[in-house]
């Protein structure tokens, strides 16, 4: 009725409005077929393959969190448990003791604790560790390389694009199911 | 305890001679076998969040979405609209920190068109269309009310400055260059530009670089006195939503019913969409106008043509997004001794084992890539701008104060500003109201 009133002119624009509209909807509706086609319902999320991790420290700097996601995590079941271990004393040290001048870690995140002589426990507390990697490379450096990096998914925002991932040199993000979210050495190892 | 010390020194001196970065563990000092019953402990693994929640955002979404669409079109109420809006910023900003957003979402679906082996999450494509759909529906209801990024520029737009029309049509033709250039990025796998640019993610996640915070309140700071910047201005997701509020089939209106040419709307827009009515056609004489028109059809291949040579000579600086073509470059500078330092990038690949060649071959095709891509763009920008000269052009008779379809967030501003809407809200309080026709 209104179309009428307003003449013909209107009603040309409305049809080629609503024409536009269908093609519109049907590129819609294509381009989301095509990608539900090509979709995955499993959830991923970003981790470190400590394999190819070359623990340069850009995981430090570049997180979107502050201080970042990713932690340094160890693998109890392959530590050498060492009384002088790599990872926890500066290579210069001075005394095998907690003080902080002979230690590695910058933020004092690991602990040393005296199991049985001649081994010591070492354990990461991660409220306190920044993710630097200075004990991680001296770890796979010299010792078992028990220590290793990882996203920890308590702290990590899954962003669409990690920018940890982008400034890695070496290419060690990856994105994994969120059903097995970590990628553990301990269990690498024992795979063989 | 002497012995593991020189086991230790040992060991190192191999590695350092070796010179072997290799992750992989060695087992240089044999697990102990402990005789104290020490039990060994177990890595913590915090889980990853649960897939249920993804399908809740989803969901959220699209009440959200209904809700906006119902406040904006059937019950014209900002306060509701507004009430959403800060329901929005909490939960999608606040609460989920900013991902997954629609706009970022825009990145991997052109991620699945370019690259084959890539599988898109469900829910993101979920996050790309139902805002889109929606639209087409109701307009940029998703603008309005849902999309964080808007709502934190809503919310603080406290003293807004008008921005010149001509000013504002140019700053407007950004988002297209953007969008075409974040698809050269996905498709060239040079990365997701937009969530690095992303204006208010900082504050979302409270903890952001000095550069970052930086960013976000310019972006704040200035959206108090110009009416969403980011919107306007940048969001690539603009251009689609632009699209789909043109052609939507309900779309706000700013009289509840008939218009009275009271011009009191225009003022209360702060986008500056609210055109005014236009019925003269005399104004200019038509022969100028098609003249003008003419010129502009001869125009387009020109500038579309103009746009593709621009876009492909530009390959070489536009590749430089591109990690591989940086990593290249620095090799290649350091092989004929330009540069003395090595970088990590540079470090890291010699320590890898791949052949250089192969590296750049890799970037020689990434060039070539950028070369086809930017000739892509630079037609695509050409045709955008002859266009947007043409619709510019074209004048359309108008018996009413409108509302510019496409880029009109259905932010409810508008509504009290119009006597008619006046009349019916307190005919709605039940007062008696002398009303002059």
């Amino acid at each position: 009725m209104s179309d009428e009133k307003r003449g013909a002119k209107l009603t040309r624009r409305e049809l080629f409005r609503k024409t536009t509209r269908l093609v519109t909807a049907a590129v819609l509706g294509s381009c989301a077929g095509f990608a539900v086609f090509k979709s995955r319902t499993e959830a991923t999320v970003w981790q470190i393959d400590p394999n190819i991790c070359v623990q340069c420290g850009n995981c430090a700097k570049n997180c979107v969190l502050e201080p970042s996601a990713v932690k340094c995590v160890h693998a109890y079941a392959i530590c050498g448990y060492c009384d002088l271990c790599s990872g926890y004393l500066r290579q210069n040290a001075q005394a095998l003791d907690t003080a902080a001048h002979n230690r590695l870690c910058p933020t004092g995140a690991i602990t040393r604790t005296f199991v049985e002589d001649p081994y010591f426990e070492y354990t990461i507390d991660e409220t306190l560790c920044i993710a630097c990697g200075k004990c991680v490379k001296a770890c796979t450096a010299f010792g078992n390389g028990s220590l290793f990096l990882q996203v920890r998914h308590d702290r990590c925002l899954n962003c669409n694009e990690c920018s940890i991932a982008q400034k890695c040199p070496s290419g060690a993000f990856r994105r994994v199911s969120a059903k097995t979210p970590y990628i553990l050495k301990d269990e690498i190892v024992n795979r063989g | 305890m002497t012995v593991r010390r020189f086991l230790l020194l040992a060991a190192a001196l191999v590695i350092l001679f070796v010179g072997t970065n290799q992750g992989f563990a060695i087992i240089r000092f044999p697990h102990p076998e402990f005789e104290s019953g020490y039990v060994l402990p177990k890595t913590f693994t915090p889980p990853a969040r649960a897939q249920v929640l993804e399908y809740i955002d989803v969901a959220v979404l699209v009440i959200c979405l209904a809700l906006a669409s119902y406040f904006v079109i059937k019950k014209r109420a900002r306060i509701g609209v507004f009430s959403l809006m800060i329901f929005s910023l909490l939960y999608f900003g606040f609460w989920r920190k900013g991902c997954v957003c629609p706009v970022g979402a825009t990145q991997n679906i052109a991620l699945v068109l370019f690259d084959p082996l890539y599988r898109i999450p469900f829910v993101v494509v979920a996050f790309f269309t139902i805002p889109l759909l929606f639209s087409l529906f109701f307009g940029r209801t998703f603008c309005a009310a849902v999309c964080p990024l808007g709502a934190m520029q809503d919310i603080f737009l406290l003293k807004p400055v008008k921005i010149p029309g001509w000013l504002s049509q140019a700053l407007g033709m950004i988002p297209f260059a953007y969008l075409g250039f974040i698809i050269l990025g996905v498709a060239t796998g040079s990365g997701f530009f937009v969530c690095r640019f992303d204006p208010f993610v900082s504050f979302f996640r409270r903890s952001a670089s000095l550069n970052r915070l930086l960013y976000s309140t310019a972006f704040l700071l200035s959206g108090v006195f110009i009416g969403r910047p980011y919107c306007r201005f940048l969001c690539p997701y603009s251009v689609l939503l632009r699209w789909m509020s043109r052609f939507s089939k309900w779309h706000v209106t700013i009289t509840p019913d008939e218009c009275v040419q009271c011009s009191l709307c225009k003022e209360s827009c702060p986008f500056g969409l609210i055109q005014a009515p236009y019925a003269d056609t005399s104004i200019l004489p038509l022969k100028r106008e098609t003249r003008r028109m003419l010129l502009l059809f001869i125009l387009i291949p020109v500038l579309i043509a103009g746009g593709g040579f621009v876009g492909s000579r530009l390959n070489v600086p536009l590749s430089r997004i591109n990690r591989t073509v940086l990593l290249a470059e620095q090799v290649a500078r350091e092989n004929t001794s330009k540069v003395f330092d090595t970088t990590l990038e540079s470090e890291t690949f010699r320590q890898s084992g791949k052949p250089e060649r192969e590296l750049f071959s890799e970037a020689l095709a990434l060039q070539a890539g950028f070369k086809r891509g930017g000739f892509i763009l630079g037609c695509f920008l050409g045709l955008v701008l002859s266009l947007r000269l043409i619709e510019l052009t074209i004048r359309k008779r108008r018996d009413r104060y409108e509302v510019d379809r496409a880029g009109c967030f259905s932010c409810g501003r508008c509504f009290a500003s119009c006597p008619r809407e006046q009349l019916l809200r307190k005919d709605k309080k039940g007062r008696v109201i002398v009303h002059e026709p």
